[in-house]
């Protein structure tokens, strides 16, 4: 091994640096699933029977599913049994009004996540709800939006206030008939954010939400849904962060968008858990399933990612192109590192006429790490006209790691016209001694590569998430070429 | 500037290490050019590569001074913040990254070096297309990835643009003039006879006379095995010219011969 190996490998093995824990006292379910719990998260909640009878239903109809092999990821078996299904902090009992209410040790851990809460949030015109370990804590600016009429809160608050939204939407894309993960978060979801935008109204701000896993064997179940009414706006933001943990801990979300006729939703996730060690040891397993629905006519539903961590990710953000003239689009980067898995990719599925989807994925793999991206574009007998480019890129830094590319192409309709373009580089020593002759050293040099690769999707995140995902690949990926 | 004393190299295979310098003395002071010639694996290259820090080359005797430092004991990027430049005989692309956002990081990384304030993208630009016109290159080269889909040409040019942008006080240029057609050697040309001043020294590493019609050097030497085997001015590259390097071991002989 040269000596430029072992200084990459040195930068490689860099530790997680968000890993810290708060010490929350949390009120949490014994473990287990059974009806009893799923009833009980219900009363904790204190939902109408509606929602009791789905998560019951969700819960009956999981038992008789198996959990998905089809991917390439590999995992040792989940005991399903041994997860607690619902955990909050205990100060949620006495409920924060404000932000002086909330607890000074977890306001303190998002100042070290820098989440913009309090005055930092009105600065950068961001309006963040705040899930904690499975409840809001706090969410900011709801008044200010609630004057224009929209609707942005916990999914709890939603569920007491806005019933028959909730009960409108929920399930709508996806059904918790719809696969083992998206039925086992509709039995057990604790929260989670809800937002509506009334017609016509374009959302003044960035709608956002941090996302924190905390609780020693809490599976994180969230359940986010976004509705735009017809001729609405709204771009809403996802970051995510974890502490150091030596448990597999599971997370299974579901995120599911309706836009109307005319309406245009913007989803972008940054996401960083905790990837495990640089043995491969811990690490969050991460099964989403996120589908929007353009519903209406010139509906359009926008996709970004930025996925850097969790030790296994299975996620396929989609689009039903429902509505005549409708667009979806899905701009993804993809990073593993050590001994991460990545099974990630996107599902278009024309329906409607002159449906349009664009597709940018861009996977990034190092180390012992694999990457996959998996897509489907399915064009209908009745999708005149749709159209769908793909460009599908894998960057690979140093020889043991691996990435795959499975594009499924379904076509029923002889109009249609779909565009798949796929490339594979590999970064070696050639360009980082390239680089460092140029005066660069090894960091600056991965850190301009990969975000020169990942231009096309960070151009499409808002300014102050393009910052963050840049310094995230730096620091997930310094030197990782060997 | 830079004094190189009995240098013994060679490549790093990971499991041994192959020779291929055995006691190469080089001297070169600022202000001067030397060319440095020689048939195909007579070390040339592993010279060039050795001095800006590639790191498969491994030193097992002699030294290396530059500018009164150890070099050897600098990794490539300090090396290059301290002034050296290898314009590289083979360019590599680099996916992804537009040529500007390169010249850009190393015209800062050297600068940060040297106690200057970073330049911005307007500045960079305005630096960069005035030496881009010089080097007769399309400004659509600078927002292609680097070196990826360029012509041989188009390579070597922007290696010489990249030197301009970065001006070395030692340049080592490894085989600049292969691969260029006539119009192109011109112009190659005059822009390194354009870096030529009294603080710069510029090691020219070249198989044929041809480059050194345009930028006359003040020392050839002539690299056999592993070692200087001819030292001497211009004229000598033309004698080369003439008489082929197979000559080079006899002529060798004799000189050494004489000075005993």
């Amino acid at each position: 091994m040269t000596t430029a190996e072992l200084r990459l490998e040195d930068l490689i093995g860099r530790d997680y640096r968000q890993g810290f824990f708060t010490t929350l006292e949390t009120d949490t379910v014994r473990r287990g699933l059974d009806e009893d719990v799923v009833r009980l998260i219900s009363a904790k909640k204190n939902e109408p029977a509606f929602m009791c009878e789905w998560r019951l239903k969700a819960f009956r109809h999981w038992l008789t599913l198996a959990e998905p092999r089809w991917s390439s990821v590999t995992h040792p078996p989940i005991d399903y049994q041994a997860i607690s299904y619902y955990s909050a902090p205990k100060s949620r009992k006495d409920g924060p009004q404000s932000l002086a209410d909330v607890d000074p040790e977890l306001l303190r851990t998002y100042e070290k996540l820098g989440v913009p809460l309090q005055e930092r949030a009105l600065l950068a015109g961001v309006a963040v709800d705040a899930v904690f370990d499975s409840v809001s804590v706090a969410t900011t600016f709801k008044d200010k939006l609630a004057e224009l009429g929209i609707v942005f809160c916990s999914f709890s608050e939603a569920v007491q206030e806005h019933p028959d939204l909730v009960r409108q939407y929920l399930g709508s894309v996806v059904p918790y008939t719809d696969n083992y993960f998206a039925a086992l978060n509709s039995a057990v979801f604790s929260d989670g954010s809800f937002c509506y935008i009334p017609p016509g109204l374009r959302c003044p701000m960035e709608l956002s939400t941090y996302f924190r896993i905390n609780a020693m064997n809490t599976g994180q179940f969230e359940r986010t849904l976004i509705v735009a009414d017809r001729g609405s706006y709204v771009s809403y933001l996802e970051g995510c962060t974890a502490p150091m943990r030596d448990e597999n801990q599971l997370h299974a979300a579901v995120v599911e968008l309706v836009a109307l006729d005319d309406a245009q939703i913007k989803y972008a996730t940054v996401q960083n858990w905790y990837p495990g060690d640089k043995d491969g040891k811990g690490g969050i397993y991460n099964f989403v399933t996120k589908r929007g629905d353009c519903r209406g006519a010139n509906s359009r539903i926008s996709w970004t990612q930025v996925e850097t961590g969790s030790a296994i990710t299975w996620k396929y953000p989609s689009v039903i192109l429902q509505g005549d003239d409708s667009v979806g689009e899905f701009r993804s980067v993809a990073l593993t590192n050590h001994y991460q898995q990545a099974d990630t990719g996107t599902k278009m599925i024309h329906l409607g006429r002159n449906t349009k989807s664009t597709i940018i994925s861009k996977g990034i793999a190092a180390g012992h790490g694999h990457n996959a991206y998996r897509g489907l574009v399915r064009v209908a007998r009745s999708a005149y006209g749709a159209r769908n480019y793909t460009q599908c890129d894998s960057l690979l830094l140093g020889d043991t790691c691996a990435a795959h590319t499975f594009p499924y192409i379904e076509v029923k309709n002889p109009s249609a016209r779909v565009e798949h373009e796929a490339t594979t580089s590999r970064i070696g020593e050639d360009q980082l001694f390239y680089c460092q002759s140029r005066g660069l050293t090894p960091e600056d040099a991965v850190s301009m590569i990969v975000n020169g690769f990942c231009k096309d999707v960070f151009k499409e995140l808002p300014m102050e998430f393009a910052v963050e995902a840049q310094k995230l690949l730096g620091v997930s990926l310094e030197g990782s070429i060997g | 500037m830079l004094d190189i004393v009995n240098l013994h190299a060679g490549i790093d295979d990971g499991t041994a290490i192959r020779p291929i310098l055995h006691g190469l003395d080089l001297s070169v002071k600022a202000g001067e050019v030397h060319a440095v010639m020689g048939p195909n694996g007579s070390g040339k290259s592993t010279l060039a590569q050795l001095l800006a820090g590639r790191d498969s080359y491994r030193v097992t005797a002699g030294s290396v001074q530059y500018l009164g430092r150890n070099l050897l004991e600098l990794p490539p990027e300090e090396r290059a913040r301290a002034g050296i430049f290898l314009a590289f005989q083979y360019p590599v692309e680099i996916p992804g990254v537009a040529n500007i956002y390169l010249l850009k990081a190393a015209v800062n990384a050297v600068r940060t070096h040297r106690g200057e304030a970073e330049l911005d993208a307007i500045d960079i630009l305005a630096l960069v297309r005035d030496k881009l016109k010089f080097m007769g290159m399309d400004e659509a080269l600078l927002y292609r990835a680097v070196n990826q889909g360029f012509s041989g040409g188009e390579k070597k040019r922007n290696e010489i643009l990249q030197m301009a942008l970065l001006e070395p006080k030692l340049a080592i240029l490894d085989e600049t003039d292969s691969g260029l057609d006539i119009d192109a050697l011109k112009i190659v040309a005059d822009g390194i006879a354009a870096m030529r001043s009294p603080q710069r020294a510029i090691i020219l590493v070249t198989h044929y006379q041809r480059l050194l019609d345009y930028i006359v050097p003040d020392r050839v030497h002539v690299l056999a095995q592993g070692r200087i085997a001819l030292s001497g001015g211009p004229e000598l590259a033309q004698e080369l010219e003439r008489r082929g390097y197979g000559w080079v071991d006899t002529a060798s002989a004799t000189r050494v011969g004489a000075t005993a």
